[in-house]
């Protein structure tokens, strides 16, 4: 039998289709790979899988039912790990799943298992570090913009978080790095992509984007930022150990002026 | 708000408030359900660090720095020689609501020296916590000062609004209170904690039969102790925590090294270490009675009155109780699971769920995340290998400090020699 690549379209219901035909087509030497980034093995065959929903749903409600509640959303969170090969760790995971019947995600002897809720791990701390990192700014148009670059695509992650806790504010949180953002508009909130000004520089704060009295709230809270550290307990690794150095670029507390 | 005031004062009242140690936002169940700003019902969150490595939570300033005690730890006493200053009511709100807005803090932590008198003082704190829920209506985290002495009906006031309140006992003892602060009581600090504690009592027993009634300071009371500014050993710190968790339901005591601040001979002076492994044993030990189903008696007690410096206390009890060893994790309850040295109560969990599956042996336990290199001599599991030499605790002592490097190595040979 020879090995297939099955291509999807990078979205979780395109993967979840791509694991609907593997079952159906009881496929063994298979791998999963986004459109975008898809690599043929010399000898594989290679086949577009068309996202379904119906398909989609269907795998989904057979592992809702044989996972704990936390296990199905720690598969969606590895898979917005979109790290390379992670649709076939799942895909392992997906399988052995469906041959325990029960909470086969709390089975952290077997080694998928394990490789799925590391990788879930590593999404819900950037998610977490996401909620805690993210600084609006405010702009002209009365508009609370942060931009982002996380390593992981969390921002499905926490639109409930902002949703809920700036319910009175208009903001934009953008990832820089997916081109893509969430946009409150004070009822619900919407993806939508940008086209910035060509010379745009999201980590500087220009006069003509943003409001006047910007620049002064960031200054305070730079001054508070400095004066809340205590000199003799200086410790720098563990600093950048909580705020790892590719962060900084979009945190006001970092900037120069 | 004139810009330029507003900062000077934010520089010299944040930095007076650094040295209070308790920065969590956690554990409040305060909802947006208005359309208001804020929510403090999910996880804390800490939204940067400081350069020493803490957590920046709360914009945690001081109302003022004026005060009319003068107590020889403290950095705002009386007779310091340091810039004073003083927030009106609307900066303070305008400054949380502003930082809020931009997403860098999860509320205000407020504290104030004591000026004209205690009531005074609280008052005032109680009006900024007012403001922003009524006018405001902020739902994010409010974390307020009980000022000793404050009377029963500010207090009551207060935890409507506030999610935490909090008094500093400062030091653990009362004959070190006597040395250091002599104008200031045990009493007065442990009048508000106490009101608080019988208010929350009686607005959780209210809820149960009403659910509209009003929160009262959802997140509880706190305290901090300082460390190593008057001589008290460990044993005798850990009792007054045990005493003031298991007396007031606190759900935080926090330990603060002393940071020297002064030249008062009373006190260690400046330029001294702060002691900061110890202050991490201390926390270790917390976490062990708290969540780790330890009697604090069991880790400090009259015969043994010291943490040790190079090993952690769960491995330090360990070494005293061999006879509770080997524990079998394939067959061992929770409460036997979490005193194995180097098991997190993480790993306690995965343990427990991954042994319903299949028997585990060296390999899983390695990649669960183990650290083997204490667990290794307290447990057995699925395989031939194991721990046969009969190893005295001294040897397991030995063996594990040779094989580990501590982050304290630099500390801790300093420690050791000045001991010397």
């Amino acid at each position: 039998m020879t090995a297939r690549n099955l291509k999807y379209d990078g979205s979780f219901d395109g993967f979840l289709s791509a694991v609907f035909y593997v079952f159906e087509q009881r496929l063994n030497q298979v791998s999963i790979q986004k459109a975008s980034v898809v690599q043929n093995g010399l000898f594989a065959e290679v086949e577009v899988v068309v996202t379904e929903d119906v398909k989609a749903n269907r795998v989904w409600k057979g592992l809702t039912s044989r996972l704990s509640a936390k296990g199905s959303f720690q598969l969606y969170h590895a898979f917005l790990s979109e790290q390379k090969g992670v649709e076939n760790e799942l895909l392992s995971f997906i399988r052995h799943a469906f041959t325990v019947s029960i909470n086969a995600d709390k089975d952290y002897g077997h080694p998928s298992v394990l490789k799925m809720a590391q990788l879930a791990k590593k999404v819900g701390r950037e998610k977490h570090r996401m909620e805690a990192f993210v600084r609006f700014r405010l702009t002209n148009d009365g508009v609370y913009f942060a931009s982002i670059a996380p390593d992981f695509n969390v921002l499905p992650l926490i639109l409930k978080h902002f949703k809920r806790r700036y319910a009175d504010q208009k903001w934009v949180i953008y990832d820089i790095k997916r081109n893509y953002g969430l946009f409150y508009d004070l009822n619900s909130v919407a993806l939508m992509t940008m086209e910035f000004p060509k010379n745009f520089d999201g980590t500087k704060t220009e006069s003509h984007f943003f409001a006047e009295q910007e620049l002064e709230f960031q200054t305070l809270w730079q001054d508070y930022f400095k004066s809340t550290t205590i000199e003799s307990r200086k410790n720098m690794r563990l600093h950048i150990k909580h705020v790892p150095k590719r962060y900084w670029k979009y945190l006001s507390e970092k900037q120069p002026f | 708000m004139s810009f330029q005031r507003t900062q000077e004062k934010l520089k010299i009242l944040a930095d007076a408030a650094k040295y209070d140690v308790s920065c969590s936002s956690s554990g409040s169940k305060r909802n947006n359900n208005s359309k208001g700003l804020g929510d403090a019902s999910g996880m804390g969150i800490c939204h940067s660090y400081t350069e020493d490595g803490r957590c920046v939570s709360l914009l945690k300033i001081l109302l003022t720095n004026y005060c009319i005690f003068d107590c020889a730890y403290c950095v705002t006493r009386k007779s310091n020689d340091v810039q004073r200053a003083a927030f009106k009511v609307e900066e303070v709100v305008d400054l949380t609501i502003n930082f809020y807005r931009r997403n860098y803090i999860e509320g205000l932590f407020l504290s104030s020296g004591i000026f004209k008198s205690a009531d005074y003082t609280m008052e005032r704190l109680v009006a900024v916590a007012k403001k922003l829920r009524l006018e405001q209506n902020f739902n994010g985290y409010i974390h307020l000062k009980s000022i000793p002495g404050a009377s029963d009906e500010l207090m009551k006031e207060a935890g409507l609004y506030a999610d935490r309140l909090s008094v500093n006992i400062e030091i653990p003892t009362e004959a070190g209170l006597k040395k250091l602060a002599p104008d200031k009581k045990r009493e007065d600090f442990i009048k508000p904690m106490l009101t608080v504690k019988n208010e929350i009592i009686q607005y959780q027993s209210e809820k149960k039969l009403l659910k509209s009634s009003p929160k009262f300071a959802p997140a509880g009371q706190s305290t901090q102790m300082i460390i190593g500014a008057s001589g008290e050993n460990d044993f005798q710190i850990m009792q007054t925590s045990n005493h003031f968790y298991k007396t007031y339901n606190l759900k935080r005591v926090y330990y603060s090294g002393y940071v020297p601040i002064s030249y008062d001979e009373r006190l260690p002076q400046i330029g001294s270490a702060v002691p900061m492994l110890r202050e991490n044993r201390l926390y270790q030990t917390d976490w062990l009675m708290r969540f780790y189903g330890f009697d604090v008696s069991e880790i400090l007690n009259a015969s043994h009155q010291q943490l040790d410096l190079d090993i952690d206390p769960k491995l330090g009890w360990a070494l005293r109780n061999l006879h509770e060893f080997p524990v079998d994790v394939n067959t061992a309850d929770k409460r036997m699971l979490a005193r194995i040295p180097g098991l997190g109560m993480k790993s306690v969990y995965k343990i427990l769920n991954a042994r319903r599956f299949r028997r585990l042996n060296w390999e899983h336990l390695k990649k669960i995340g183990l650290a083997l290199n204490r667990a290794q001599y307290f447990l057995i599991c699925d395989s031939h290998q194991f721990e046969r030499r009969d190893l005295s605790s001294e040897k397991i002592k030995g063996l594990i400090l040779q094989n580990s490097t501590s982050k304290y190595t630099t500390t801790l040979s300093n420690q050791l020699t000045l001991f010397n």
